[in-house]
């Protein structure tokens, strides 16, 4: 019915060129002004990236047909493209930002890593080590897994026609413009919000496109209920925006100038902080990723979810308590005892929750436990699954006001962070990924699932190393700090605690070093799985087991 | 179009809260006010009292705003990171207290936007570390750590005391935190370079103006060329004010208790 329309262009493809032309034009005005040369690359970068949207869209256009169909063969005519980008995108980013991570992890072994030059130094790209991993990395696995999840489980294609296309590639531009950004010294000094405002500005146009193409998907869907990785997702699309517009409230000097200032100050800007920063990883970083546990480990090990009750309970206890746990990470500060106290009563009641999306996600293999043993996919999935269940474990324990008095400042934080991170965080997107890619490319399997299982166990005892020179480090300096001689004397300088840390930090640099081999190895086996001559065989998408 | 007539769940209308849970499962709007409803309660309890509390932030006398020259130097403090390893914040423990002073208030950051608490030690804490050492050891420091400490695992920052201070646009940056409530003056925003460069410099005819308008505020030459004010001059300054606004001879501890 479509194809008898001859071709023209879409008021979307029209529209975006018009606004695109505008950014152009008026970025080269702002960098023409622009009080830094910084500020002044980043507005050329806008304005090339819109004259090659422009572009893009013109040529999408000369090779696109009159319509694009909804369904063929009765079957839906998903979007992957975009999917496809954002997974690419993700092993990219995760290489860089690993491989950023091994460097600074260098500096605090031995400082002469920092070169003496700003570009170099610690302090800039540690943010970009963050930024890298976290919002590039962990962002590209869940715009990509949650594009596909969406389409699969509304049996819908992704609602709008350029809008998913915006969403990625506006998103990767976002990361590029923070992580130069991080470089060249603009930042706004809050910790995992450091993009400045025209950034974060770009970011809320980009989001709030990313929530209305996964609503608009969800409106189209065949099932009458949706699927619970859509609540995760949606949970953590809606809940990001609003921390992002509530921590980066602030005044720009000037439209020509990067600085901009924070309109909250103080204690206050301490307690939005915390509030953005421990629901970045409550949102972010756990409810995204669970999405991709309650539709990948399913999937792959073929078996349903194990409780839909406990996923209902587990849901609405994860989002509601997780938004109070921020003052946990201001104990013993200037921010008042009530809130400090609020803070850690519901960090600890948020173990129960926590445990509830680790109970769904491991009993889920009821029944097919033996698949660990053969399916090297599955198990890194599982694996993750039981790191979560760990650091949210150890988060509660931290958040007690007296642990936390030997544990806050101190190493044992970055363990426990990367025990979250590269254990559960990366563990599943590693898994999701491995699952995707055959799916996406229409191969029967990846290229190697002996290599898969190298990644598996050079990575973990690469995390092994990590999370025990940290733990080892936080609480001997923790020790250290509050140390006192027979007579009443602190016992240590504060550099006589540093020194000692070396060793750790060397052990936690050979772990990090062996975690980003096993990204290579992954990266390896995907080239070769998307190189691969190999079509998929129809209807098989299920991990094939030797012996089935 | 028609689809297929779906199996359904519940054949009768049953009032058990799992099915009454479908209409989340099965609107996506009811499913997204629902979330917002969730998210939203922790943050207004644990948020809001904070900026009507009148016991949030203590009572305390001294504090004022920075100087253009020290606001220069804290913008050089987060542009190169330096809250990713220091804190500037003293928890009320015995060992802090011994270590770095008087536990920090809640007042003494009510001018910082944003705030710089920081959440890792690799080095100390500074929220105090104003005049404890001179300017001399912070322009070696900086420029090469280990040549003062020696285990030191600080970067080098040489490039701070090459390069020139840029106070073009100071003032613009003062009339914008004037606006989200730092006592900025008309006055101050109109003589933010002069300020910058008379506090950078000892001796200077405009001292009494600039000391009137920021009391107690430190003025001389912070070790660099004279007359030429660097980026390592402003982050100096910056240290140099650090914890020292207080007075904690004349501070009631008793009468600010929370």
């Amino acid at each position: 019915m479509d194809g008898i329309y001859p071709k023209k262009l879409r008021f979307g493809e029209i529209g975006l060129s018009v606004v695109m032309a505008i950014l152009a034009v008026g970025a080269i005005v702002v960098a023409a002004k622009a009080w830094t040369p910084e500020y002044a690359f980043h507005a050329y970068l806008f304005s090339a990236a819109a004259v090659a949207a422009i572009f893009a869209i013109a040529n999408r256009y000369t090779a696109r047909d009159a319509a694009t169909p909804h369904m063929i063969d009765g079957k839906p005519n998903y979007n992957f493209g975009p999917v496809k980008f954002a997974t690419l995108a993700a092993m990219f980013w995760g290489l860089a930002g690993f491989t950023v991570g091994l460097y600074i992890a260098l500096q605090l072994a031995w400082p002469m890593f920092n070169l003496d030059l700003p570009w170099f130094s610690f302090g800039r790209l540690r943010p970009l080590h963050t930024s890298a991993v976290i919002f590039a990395f962990g962002g590209n696995v869940l715009l990509a897994t949650s594009f596909y999840v969406v389409q699969r489980t509304c049996r819908a294609r992704l609602a709008g026609d350029l809008a998913p296309w915006f969403v990625v590639l506006g998103y990767n531009f976002f990361i590029v413009i923070a992580g130069t950004g991080y470089l060249l010294g603009i930042t706004q000094g809050k910790e995992y919000a450091e993009p400045e405002w025209y950034a974060d500005l770009w970011l809320t146009v980009v989001w709030v496109t990313y929530l209305l193409v996964f609503l608009g998907t969800l409106w189209k869907r065949e099932e009458p209920h949706i699927y619970v990785a859509n609540w995760f997702y949606l949970a953590f699309i809606v809940t990001i925006a609003v921390l992002h517009l509530g921590n980066n409230a602030s005044v720009p000097v000037s439209i020509f100038s990067s600085k901009s200032y924070i309109v909250w100050s103080g204690v206050q800007d301490a307690m939005i902080q915390w509030w953005y920063g421990h629901n970045a990883v409550g949102f972010f970083l756990t409810a995204g990723f669970l999405a991709i546990m309650y539709y990948f480990i399913p999937k792959r090990a073929d078996r349903p979810i194990y409780s839909y009750r406990l996923s209902i309970i587990h849901f609405w206890a994860l989002i509601f308590m997780y938004i109070w746990a921020g003052p946990h990470h201001l104990h013993y500060t200037a921010l008042p005892d009530w809130a400090q106290t609020l803070g850690m009563t519901f960090s600890i009641m948020l173990w129960m929750p926590s445990w509830g999306g680790m109970i769904n996600g491991l009993m889920t293999l009821s029944g097919a436990w033996d698949k660990l043993r053969t399916d090297p996919v599955l198990r890194m999935m599982v694996v993750s699954v039981a790191f979560y269940g760990m650091s949210t474990f150890e988060g509660p324990v931290m958040s007690i006001k007296s642990v936390n008095s030997l544990s806050h400042y101190t190493d044992w934080g970055i363990g426990h962070v990367h025990s979250g991170a590269l254990g559960w965080v990366a563990y599943v997107s590693f898994g999701a990924i491995y699952c995707l890619v055959p799916w996406l490319w229409n191969r029967r399997e990846v290229y190697s699932l002996k290599l898969v299982n190298w990644h598996f166990w050079v990575s973990t005892i690469g995390i092994v190393f990590y999370i025990t020179a940290m733990w080892v480090a936080g609480i001997m300096q923790g020790l250290m700090w509050r140390a006192y001689t027979a007579l009443g004397f602190l016992e240590y300088s504060f550099v006589e605690t540093s020194e000692a840390m070396h060793p750790m930090y060397i052990i936690r640099a050979l772990g990090g070093g062996l975690f980003l081999l096993g990204a290579v190895i992954m990266a390896y086996n995907l080239y070769k799985t998307i190189r691969s001559p190999e079509p998929a065989a129809l209807g098989s998408r299920a991990a094939l087991v030797p012996g089935e | 179009m028609t689809h297929p007539a779906q199996p359904s769940r519940s054949p009768k209308p049953s009032s058990t809260l799992w099915q009454k849970h479908q209409v989340f499962e099965k609107n996506s709007i009811i499913l997204v006010i629902g979330i917002l409803v969730a998210i939203s309660i922790g943050g207004l309890v644990e948020v809001l009292p904070l900026f009507y509390l009148k016991s949030t932030i203590e009572k305390v006398e001294g504090i004022r705003p920075l100087t253009p020259l020290e606001l220069s130097g804290r913008n050089i403090y987060l542009r190169e990171g330096c809250y990713n390893c220091h804190s500037q914040m003293i928890r009320p423990l015995r060992d802090e207290v011994e270590r770095y002073g008087h536990y920090s208030l809640a007042a003494e950051s009510m001018y910082d936007h944003p705030f710089q608490w920081g959440s890792k030690r690799t080095g100390p804490d500074l929220a105090r570390v104003g005049s404890k050492y001179s300017d001399d050891w912070h322009r070696d420091h900086l420029r090469n750590p280990r040549s003062v400490v020696p285990a030191s695992i600080m970067p080098g920052y040489p490039w701070l005391e090459q390069t020139p201070l840029d106070i073009a646009h100071i003032g613009d940056n003062m009339a914008v935190l004037a606006v989200e409530g730092v006592p900025y003056t008309p006055e101050m925003v109109a003589a933010a370079i002069s300020d910058a460069k008379t506090q950078g410099s000892a001796d200077d005819a405009a001292t009494p103006a600039f000391v009137g308008r920021y009391p107690k505020a430190i003025n001389r030459d912070l070790g660099g060329n004279v007359g030429k004010l660097t980026e390592a001059d402003a982050l100096i300054a910056y240290l140099q004010l650090l914890g020292t606004q207080v007075d904690f001879k004349l501070y009631d501890d008793k009468a600010n208790i929370r």
